[in-house]
């Protein structure tokens, strides 16, 4: 589903920073297009966050996030080297994993 | 010996007490649809299953004081408090105030960033909800020069 998710996790004492830029364009359901018609809410709806195969984090968003959405956290207990899985799944049923290794 | 009647009271009391708490943290988080369709802050923190309001210097609510574009407006919350089971950020005067909510973890810290919408200038909360059903806030005022629901 579009573009995959620029996922950047820097590892600094026992934490890992993780921040994420996904790419999605979270209509919030209130917009009219040209022709004055409500443009239906398409957004995300759940993300989550996993470390080396175990969920850390669980979000859920509404339509008020901004367009190609960005989220930043922080996960203890991560080192260099440790598997951050980020994934999304948006009120369409459409989803996206993008996986990425922390430095 | 328990008799079978006090095991089924017991479940059901169980069973009580997990529906109004909301899904246990480590089951799949199902989107909680009536929290994010309420339209005040109070409604939405009490279907994220928050109890009793109250405001905290221990819970922080980040932003810009004016937000040149209302569609990107990059808001932080974080709270230093152990024992935080949901952080909710919302936006008072949007059409549905919650804009998202995260379920926390042993492994996580409870800080997060994100961007949000915001349809005109407003009060911007932070809530923590705790393993008690407290929900603590803080709340900080972001100025709008255009708004971002494309109105």
């Amino acid at each position: 589903m579009a573009d995959p998710m620029r996922i950047r996790a820097q590892a600094s004492g026992d934490k890992a920073t993780v921040r994420v830029l996904m790419s999605h364009e979270m209509e919030s359901g209130q917009r009219r297009d040209a022709a004055g018609k409500l443009v239906p809410a398409w957004h995300i709806t759940e993300v989550t966050a996993a470390l080396n195969g175990k969920q850390v984090l669980a979000a859920e968003w509404g339509p008020a996030v901004s367009k190609n959405p960005f989220l930043q956290f922080a996960i203890k207990g991560a080192k260099a080297g440790d598997k951050v899985a980020v994934s999304w799944k948006d009120n369409k049923g459409d989803s996206r994993t993008d996986e990425v290794t922390v430095s | 010996m328990q008799t079978r009647r006090e095991t089924l009271k017991q479940s059901a009391v169980v069973a009580g007490l997990l529906a109004t708490a909301g899904f246990p943290q480590f089951a799949q988080a199902a989107f909680n649809k009536a929290a994010f369709d309420a339209r005040s802050v109070q409604d939405a923190v009490k279907a994220a299953g928050g109890a009793s309001l109250a405001e905290s210097k221990d819970v922080t609510i980040t932003g810009p004081d004016i937000a040149e574009n209302g569609a990107v407006v990059p808001l932080g919350a974080s709270t230093s408090l152990p024992g935080v089971k949901q952080m909710l950020i919302l936006v008072e005067k949007n059409p549905a105030a919650l804009v998202a909510m995260f379920h926390m973890s042993d492994a996580i810290d409870a800080n997060f960033s994100t961007r949000a919408k915001m349809g005109q200038s407003s009060d911007v909360y932070a809530v923590a909800i705790m393993n008690d059903g407290k929900a603590l806030w803080a709340k900080k005022e972001v100025k709008v020069t255009l708004g971002g629901c494309g109105g």
